[in-house]
């Protein structure tokens, strides 16, 4: 039976999310719950705070509650080895040649071990166990004595993997009941379903919910960014893959014949020693110029976020390797355009010249630059149009419907057609 | 939802269903279309459902050039405008199941490989990835016994039931149409124009949310018209 207190809190949450998206959604959540009423199922993964994945199960999680569903979040820990040996999977998996010693594979798989024995019995009682990238994939092999469903949740573009570190790591992830990537090129030959589903945001986080022209300017005005000049934003982590060298790049180009500022906004994710680096040779390539606005900002700075975004002309992500691109998703749905590199998830966000445009390179950036803060009424309503394409595509309740069907598709079999509760 | 018994002998409440669909990776990936006409030949005939309707339950923008996803490959993978148009011409009711269905869409592409000095290539991150989807199809409880009993509601009703009720149908049912056009059948003939109109609908080029609409001004003013 459920704490009358924490029920209440749920509910009211429900009406919060009801009042952006729309009742009727979830009257069709909770009749697709219903057969998933008591579950318990158990998401792990290795970053409370910090990078999207944490950000989704911040409200995936309880929204399931919400439902009828016993859900909880586990994370795990690890020391400094542990997370380099990790990084290296990730930027393996996106394609990198990382050599990842000995040494390293084995504090990976001693880490899993021990974090297996503190959450044994969770792990062993759930119904659903969703594991979260390749830090906690190996927990699986721990359980011997496993009851429910084990599904690896795979954030990243592994769409050509390094080899060698994908052989390793899929002898962990092959014996799972399925798998999920977020796009169908990221899937990998595996000897069970591999479902595809996109991430989300969540539109009433401190990242996403409105805010007021007041608290933007305020924002603006404290990293000390001109309130009269066109500002050009990107948000991501300090990593090579996000191209932040390149958008500089772009920046310089676009500027020479348009008026404009620039703001990097960046973090770093407790999972992530490479950061560091990256920004050192980001602030090294804007030196000198005053319209370069170079920040670094603490994981929790989900309000300055917010406001940075909604402070915008364009918004940027010019990876050059993405999973999805969760800021795609966050700057269109404050109706700005995206210009976007044409890679990955945010092929999906981006149509080009509908929602944004998708760009190659530094100068395929600063074209586009220069196009909307020309044509600002082509500005406007791309905004207009990307802002409702999130609604209806890449909110958490698409996403939390999504993990739902596929729960109820494991829970009655593979077949293509399961029908719950028809007379 | 008015109780009031049916007049007509044949006519039952109309069970409104409500569904939700997920898609799955096959593992087949085309980088050409040689590639591509052999991958349609071995996928499961799932794939060839969800590539022509699975598509309208997954995100998409709602002004899609071509209405399968077939055809939006030739056309932004393989950058082959003809082959996207001959595509997107190909209409699943016209066939009895979905294997006729594959076998047309194969010899479109035969076809143009044979019209072809060599084979278009798509470029390494454009890859044609097959999918199939699993559905999973659930009661919502509401039952209508009179066709004007439903009117009010059709506005209100979920996209999942709209792709349920008017695209899921056409392959579920003999006469490939959808289940309204099905249901007001039972009566006789008296709303026999009504599925007249439903059965004008192309439901190709919109999305459910538009076709929700478009079925919701169908009752409304063949209704209005009828009062």
């Amino acid at each position: 039976m459920m704490d009358p207190m924490l029920a209440e809190a749920l509910q009211n949450m429900l009406d919060e999310y009801s009042a952006v998206t729309g009742r009727g959604v979830f009257d069709h959540l909770r009749q697709l719950a219903a057969p998933l009423r008591g579950a318990r199922v158990l998401h792990v993964n290795s970053t409370r705070e910090g990078g999207g994945v944490a950000e989704i199960l911040q409200k995936l999680v309880p929204l399931k509650q919400a439902l009828g569903v016993d859900a909880r979040w586990e994370v795990i820990s690890g020391e400094s080895e542990f997370y380099q040996c990790t990084k290296g999977f990730h930027n393996a998996l996106q394609g990198n040649r990382v050599p990842i010693s000995e040494k390293q594979l084995r504090a990976y798989e001693v880490n899993n071990v021990r974090n297996a024995e503190t959450l044994r019995s969770l792990l062993e009682e759930a119904d659903f166990v969703f594991i979260h990238d390749p830090q906690p994939a190996p927990l699986l092999a721990q359980c011997p004595n496993r009851k429910g469903k084990w599904i690896w949740r795979c954030h990243i573009d592994a769409s050509h993997p390094y080899r060698p570190v994908w052989r390793y790591l899929s002898k962990w992830v092959a014996p799972y009941d399925a798998s999920i990537f977020s796009l169908p090129e990221f899937a990998q030959p595996l000897p069970h379903s591999q479902y595809i589903i996109p991430p989300s945001i969540d539109p009433l986080s401190e990242k996403n919910r409105d805010l007021s022209t007041e608290e933007v300017a305020t924002v603006k005005q404290q990293f000390g960014i001109d309130p009269e000049l066109p500002m050009v934003l990107q948000v991501s982590r300090y990593d090579r893959f996000k191209d932040p060298l390149g958008v500089i790049e772009a920046y310089q180009k676009a500027s020479r014949v348009t008026p404009l500022q620039l703001v990097l906004a960046g973090g770093g994710a407790s999972d992530d020693p490479e950061g560091e680096a990256v920004l050192r040779e980001v602030q090294a390539a804007a030196k000198g110029d005053p319209n370069v606005h170079v920040l670094m900002l603490p994981s929790d700075a989900h309000r300055t976020i917010n406001a940075l975004q909604r402070g915008a002309d364009i918004v940027m992500q010019k990876s050059i390797k993405e999973g999805f691109g969760l800021t795609v998703a966050e700057g269109m749905w404050k109706g700005k355009p995206v210009i976007g590199g044409d890679t990955g998830g945010i092929r999906l966000q981006v149509i080009d010249h509908y929602t944004g445009f998708l760009v190659k390179t530094p100068t395929g950036a600063a074209l586009r630059i220069r196009y909307l803060l020309h044509r600002r009424d082509l500005l406007k309503e791309m905004g207009e149009r990307a802002q409702r394409f999130v609604w209806e595509n890449y909110l958490i309740t698409r996403h939390l419907r999504e993990y739902l069907t596929m729960m109820v598709a494991l829970l009655y079999g593979s077949q293509e057609r399961i029908e719950v509760g028809l007379e | 939802m008015n109780q009031h018994p049916s007049l007509a002998t044949n006519a039952h409440p109309f069970a409104v269903r409500d569904c939700a669909l997920i898609s799955l990776a096959t593992g087949v990936l085309a980088q050409n279309l040689r590639e591509f006409r052999d991958g349609l030949l071995k996928v499961p005939a799932g794939c060839i459902y969800h590539h022509f309707w699975g598509r309208l339950l997954r995100p998409q923008f709602d002004e899609p050039e071509y209405n399968n996803d077939f055809a939006s490959w030739a056309y932004w993978g393989l950058h082959d405008k003809p082959l996207a148009e001959r595509l997107s011409m190909v209409l699943p009711s016209d066939y009895a199941d979905l294997e006729d269905l594959r076998q047309e869409v194969v010899e479109v592409v035969e076809q143009r490989l044979d019209e072809m000095d060599t084979v278009p290539w798509a470029q390494v991150d454009q890859r044609f990835g097959f999918l199939q989807s699993q559905i999973v199809v659930f009661d919502t409880g509401m039952r209508f016994e009179q066709p004007l009993d439903l009117v009010p509601y059709v506005p209100g009703l979920s996209t999942g039931s709209i792709f349920y009720h008017f695209i899921d149908a056409r392959r579920r049912t003999e006469s490939h149409g959808d289940d309204f056009s099905s249901w007001l059948g039972t009566f006789g003939q008296e709303y026999a124009p009504l599925k007249k109109r439903l059965a004008g609908v192309d439901p190709y080029f919109s999305s459910l949310k538009e076709i929700r609409q478009i079925v919701t001004t169908i009752f409304q003013t063949f209704f209005e018209e009828k009062a």
